[in-house]
């Protein structure tokens, strides 16, 4: 069975640059904080299943680019006005799970990628 | 209903701005149509902050409104539209590029410009001024080729400017005319302090120097002449010597204008033509030009509520000044040169601290007329208050300037009349303030909203929190204090909550009293008061996502995302083969070793996967987690006490050991510092701990609620001459009750200080048994000291916990953005520029 997780109603076929890439089983997920995966190009992407959220699962870069360290999957996630977020477990600052802004300064933002659930597996659209 | 009157506003800098907000947001914004006119090439911004320009903000940062905004209030608006002439018979302006507008009422908001004196050479692409965002960036360009800069006039604006300069790495001359520097604000000895204190920046100023001609220079661009004969070399000459109002219009058209400029209005601030208003810096109010902004405010407010048939009018305004000129704290008020007949000058100056201050009273030394402050402006909102509102001066004036060590008479809140000026950038009175609140407005952030207090250059924050809240609370309005937007209660209804529903988890607290996903705010607090209440391993399922990163991994989180560990090593006392062990852990994986400020030690640069095998290894060897990752008990400080000591009085040694036995890894609004000295001497520092206890030949002094830190606070003497059982009762009562009732990342200094009653309501709650609380907070701790488990050791022994220090759920490949370099013989984290760029990879 292939449930379609959030963002991809948009993009529910890869187009020829992009794939899907399989990262962990879901149950490797913790429920309302985050893991790391390391993607082939040595990119890093923390993922976060949120129960509240229908176990929605979200995955965004793992770089804070305000403490310049791989640690985004290590802050705490919660909600800023109903959008989810990660707060960085450096100097706090929050970042949208949706698109990947940082709430409190508009000029800073990490990129975000869709995901999917795919026979119990999570998957990234990556594109190459 | 009859046409709409036709309103042109010429200007939109920041007073012509207020103007057009007071208008069109008014309640009889329909009878108006509203048309801007500015010469700009872009609508409104904030010139009071245009200097954080260098510091990195844009011009959209400083925009006060857009295109967008004035859309949406209907206002018709032109840019790089300057107007050149005005037609009053025929009631029509035009502008520099023909166009033609018909006013009902015309409002001039032209504001001033900069005054460039006119010596010889002042016209080479080096001479620049201080004013617009164009201006801002004409001086960093130039800037960055050259050397040295100075700028012509020590004015306020002209140090301002000096600090821009010196920040954009030039080296900065400030040559004034006159024989000190800001002569307008501050007296002769101020100035000589204020001098002192720049050149000490590293600016160089030069009094008394009149220039006479820019000519060609040797080492720079140019050269400065000075009537002395003295020359000054520069490669950029930025002129602030003063405004001069933008009057043009008002004398083409004849208009009455001031003998030194500026267009003439009356307490309605309308021109020598009833239809036409001037209000902002071009504006001559009894025969006097206003340079900030607050008055120009108020004059815009006036105008639009005359132009709404009200009668309003504008009565002068107070010029002083608070601000921080190169990390300098610079005060004016009112009469600052004492130039009232008959004032008389207390003066305070410390050479030492570079502090001054003066103060000028009537001749019967009941009323203050002025005041400078210099390098200290703590009592500037207080003197600000007896000078506006004309309170009785304290029987010993002299003492509101005096260092603090005496006790200063305080003016409160409630002291002010409600009168008195609250926030100057948008004129709100204590009486705007309680009228917010009559009207329903119960939070500050509601309070701001609705009057704009403390929305300008923000000096008022702190007298218009106390005012708010010492309003709501004469109401019996509680003040706020909900934790986040997530829970409307404070840390103590939640912890109430908890406690008596019995909530044992996140989920259960959301789904009662709470809404949304949470945050990092009230996650971590809910832990804590889970952790308190019912002491369950932190790391369990349900509160593992609660946790800041510290405790998720039991370990403090660095700069560069690694780890240090911190053993617990009570009272600092330790066998020379656990420091063996230390020292060997510490080799094996190559960590940073240091001794820390808490008598125990710290190894820096772990990596999260390594933290398992690290603490095995010295859980093994018996070392316990030391809690340096959370709001818990730290460190029990001890000094060697009587066992070796000649002095000793008591084993403090033997007390810290049991004491930090006791309490540790209890959770707590923040965390606990403990310290046990021998004797009076207190070479341990238990005074600046939050429990300290000094042994006495009788037994053990105990103080409570000390800080180092931030705002350090010396301890409360408690109770004294206690035998062990007694202190440890207190302690016990007074750690729970601290527990159960602080704020969220509250130590005990500020929970005593906000404490109503202060120490001696903790003493009758304590000693005496006040509240009838003490047997349940003693048991209350007894069942909490009885559930300590070592949070590494258990973390050890479940597999499914230690699947989370894996580096990556897909691989076992390390983390390769982090990167040590060698220091002193130890490792240290890799700066940006000394990482191997190949394998850093970015988002
Ligand atoms: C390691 C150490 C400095 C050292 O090299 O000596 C240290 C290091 C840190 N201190 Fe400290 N403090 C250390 C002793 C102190 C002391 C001295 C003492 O305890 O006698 C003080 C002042 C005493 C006091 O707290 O009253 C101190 C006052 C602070 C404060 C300010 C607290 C305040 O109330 O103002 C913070 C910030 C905070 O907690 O919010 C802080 C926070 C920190 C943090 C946790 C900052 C952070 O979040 O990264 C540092 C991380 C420690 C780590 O990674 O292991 N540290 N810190 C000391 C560890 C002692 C220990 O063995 O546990
Ligand atoms: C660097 C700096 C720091 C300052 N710091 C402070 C401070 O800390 N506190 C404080 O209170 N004040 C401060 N001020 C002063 C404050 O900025 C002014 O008092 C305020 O801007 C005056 O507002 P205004 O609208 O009267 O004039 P302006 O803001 O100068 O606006 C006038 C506008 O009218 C335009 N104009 C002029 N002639 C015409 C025409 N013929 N047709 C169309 N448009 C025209 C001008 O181009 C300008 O845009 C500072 C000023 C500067 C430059
Ligand atoms: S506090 Fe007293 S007992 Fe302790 S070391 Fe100092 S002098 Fe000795
Ligand atoms: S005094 Fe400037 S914001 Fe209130």
């Amino acid at each position: 069975m292939t449930t379609l997780a959030y963002a991809d109603e948009q993009l529910s076929t890869a187009t020829q640059s992009q794939r899907w890439v399989d990262i962990c089983r879901q149950d490797q997920l913790i429920e309302d904080t985050g893991v790391a995966a390391l993607l082939e190009n040595g990119k890093q992407v923390a993922i976060f299943q949120l129960a509240l959220k229908a176990q929605q699962i979200y995955a965004v870069s793992n770089f804070d680019p305000i403490g310049q360290a791989n640690v985004l999957y290590r802050g705490i996630v919660g909600c800023v006005n109903s959008e989810p977020v990660v707060a960085s477990p450096l100097f706090k600052q929050p970042f949208s799970l949706i698109d990947g802004r940082c709430v409190t300064d508009e000029s800073i933002s990490i990129s975000v990628y869709p995901t999917r659930i795919n026979d119990g597996k999570v998957q990234l659209l990556i594109s190459d | 209903m009859s046409k709409k009157q036709h309103i042109v506003v010429v200007g939109n800098g920041m007073v012509g701005h207020h103007f057009v907000e007071q208008l069109s947001q008014s309640a009889n914004a329909e009878q108006f149509e509203i048309t801007v006119l500015s010469a700009e090439p872009r609508l409104a911004y904030d010139r009071v902050h245009l200097s954080e320009f260098f510091a990195g903000k844009s011009a959209d940062d400083l925009a006060m409104t857009s295109m967008d905004l004035y859309q949406q209030w209907q206002v018709n608006f032109r840019i790089n539209a300057k107007v050149d002439t005005i037609d009053r018979q025929g009631k029509t302006l035009t502008t520099q590029t023909g166009e033609v507008f018909s006013y009902d009422k015309l409002v001039l908001a032209t504001g001033s410009y900069p005054f460039v004196p006119p010596i010889k050479g002042n016209d080479n692409p080096d001479c620049l001024v201080y004013r617009t965002i164009e201006d801002l960036q004409a001086i960093s360009h130039c800037a960055s080729k050259s050397k040295v800069g100075v700028v012509v006039g020590g004015g306020l604006l002209g140090l301002e400017a000096a600090n821009a300069l010196h920040h954009l790495g030039l080296q900065t001359h400030v040559v004034e005319f006159a024989p000190q520097l800001m002569a307008v604000q501050i007296d002769k000895p101020g100035g000589d302090i204020l001098r002192q204190k720049i050149e000490s920046l590293g600016v160089q100023v030069h009094t008394n120097r009149a220039t006479t001609q820019i000519v060609a220079g040797d080492s720079c661009r140019h050269k400065l002449c000075f009537s002395d004969g003295e020359e000054l070399e520069t490669d950029l000459i930025l002129f602030s010597a003063g405004i001069r109002p933008y009057d043009q219009l008002a004398r083409q058209s004849e208009l009455d204008v001031g003998e030194r400029g500026g267009i003439v209005v009356n307490n309605q601030c309308q021109t020598s033509d009833e239809n036409i208003y001037a209000i902002g810096e071009c504006a001559l109010w009894n025969n006097f030009i206003f340079g900030l902004v607050a008055p120009g405010n108020t004059m815009a407010k006036v105008a639009a509520e005359h132009l709404q048939g009200q009668s309003a009018s504008f009565t002068g305004a107070d010029m002083s000044t608070k601000l921080k000129l190169m990390g300098v704290d610079v005060g004016s008020i009112g009469d600052a040169h004492g130039k009232t007949p008959g004032s008389l000058t207390y003066r305070y100056e410390d050479q030492v601290n570079g502090v001054y201050k003066a103060m000028i009273v009537d001749s019967e030394q009941k009323k203050l007329l002025g005041a400078v402050l210099i390098g200290d402006t703590s009592e500037y909102d207080s003197l600000l208050q007896y000078m506006l509102n004309g309170i009785d001066l304290p029987a010993q004036p002299e003492s509101l300037i005096l260092p603090s060590n005496s006790d200063k008479p305080l003016l409160g809140a409630d002291a002010l009349p409600d009168t008195a000026t609250i926030c100057s950038c948008h004129n709100v009175t204590k009486a705007d303030v309680i009228t917010a609140i009559d009207e329903g407005a119960v939070t500050l952030d509601f309070i701001k909203s609705c009057t704009k207090a403390s929305t300008g250059c923000g000096g008022c924050v702190a007298l218009l929190k106390d005012v708010s809240s010492n309003e709501l609370s004469c109401r019996g309005v509680e003040v706020k204090k909900d934790i986040c937007e997530h829970f409307p209660y404070s840390r103590r209804e939640l912890f109430d909550l908890i406690k008596i529903e019995k909530i044992t988890n996140f989920n259960d607290l959301m789904a009662a009293h709470g809404s949304g996903l949470g945050c990092d705010i009230c996650k971590p607090t809910a832990a804590s008061i889970f952790a308190s209440v019912w002491n369950e391993y932190i790391l369990d399922k349900k509160h593992q996502p609660l946790q800041d990163t510290n405790d998720t991994f039991l370990a403090n989180m660095q700069k560069d995302g690694t780890y240090s560990v911190v053993p617990r090593i009570p009272g600092g006392e330790i066998t020379p083969d656990k420091l063996i062990v230390i020292g060997e852990v510490a080799k094996q994986y190559n960590l940073y070793t240091k001794i820390t400020g808490g008598q125990r030690i710290d190894l820096f640069g772990a990596r999260k996967e390594e933290l398992p095998e690290i603490w095995r290894r010295l859980v093994d060897a018996g070392f316990e987690t030391g809690h340096a990752y959370g709001k818990s008990v730290r460190t029990v400080k001890s000094c060697v006490g009587s066992t070796w000591c000649r002095f000793g009085v008591q084993d403090s040694v033997s007390m810290a050991l049991f004491i930090e036995d006791r309490y540790k890894g209890i959770r707590s609004p923040h965390k606990l510092k403990f310290a046990v000295s021998g004797c009076t001497r207190e070479c341990a520092e238990a005074q600046s701990k939050d429990i300290g206890v000094i042994a006495t030949e009788n037994g053990w002094n105990l103080y409570v609620c000390g800080n180092g830190g931030m705002k350090p606070r010396h301890a409360d003497l408690f109770a004294t001459d206690l035998d062990d059982e007694t202190l440890i009762k207190y302690i016990d009562r007074v750690l729970m009750f601290y527990i159960e009732t602080a704020d969220r990342l509250q130590r005990t200094s500020v929970w005593m200080n906000n404490m109503e009653g202060g120490l001696e309501y903790l003493q009758d709650v304590v000693i005496n048994d006040s509240l009838g609380l003490a047997t349940y907070l003693e048991q209350h701790m007894d069942s909490i000291v009885g559930t300590y488990q070592c949070e590494w050791k258990t973390t050890l022994e479940d597999p499914k916990a230690l699947e989370r220090f894996k580096p990556f759920v897909n691989s076992d490949k390390p983390d390769s953005n982090i990167q040590f370099v060698e220091e002193r013989g130890q490792i240290r984290p890799a700066r940006p520029e000394e990482k191997t760029i190949a394998i850093v990879v970015q988002d």
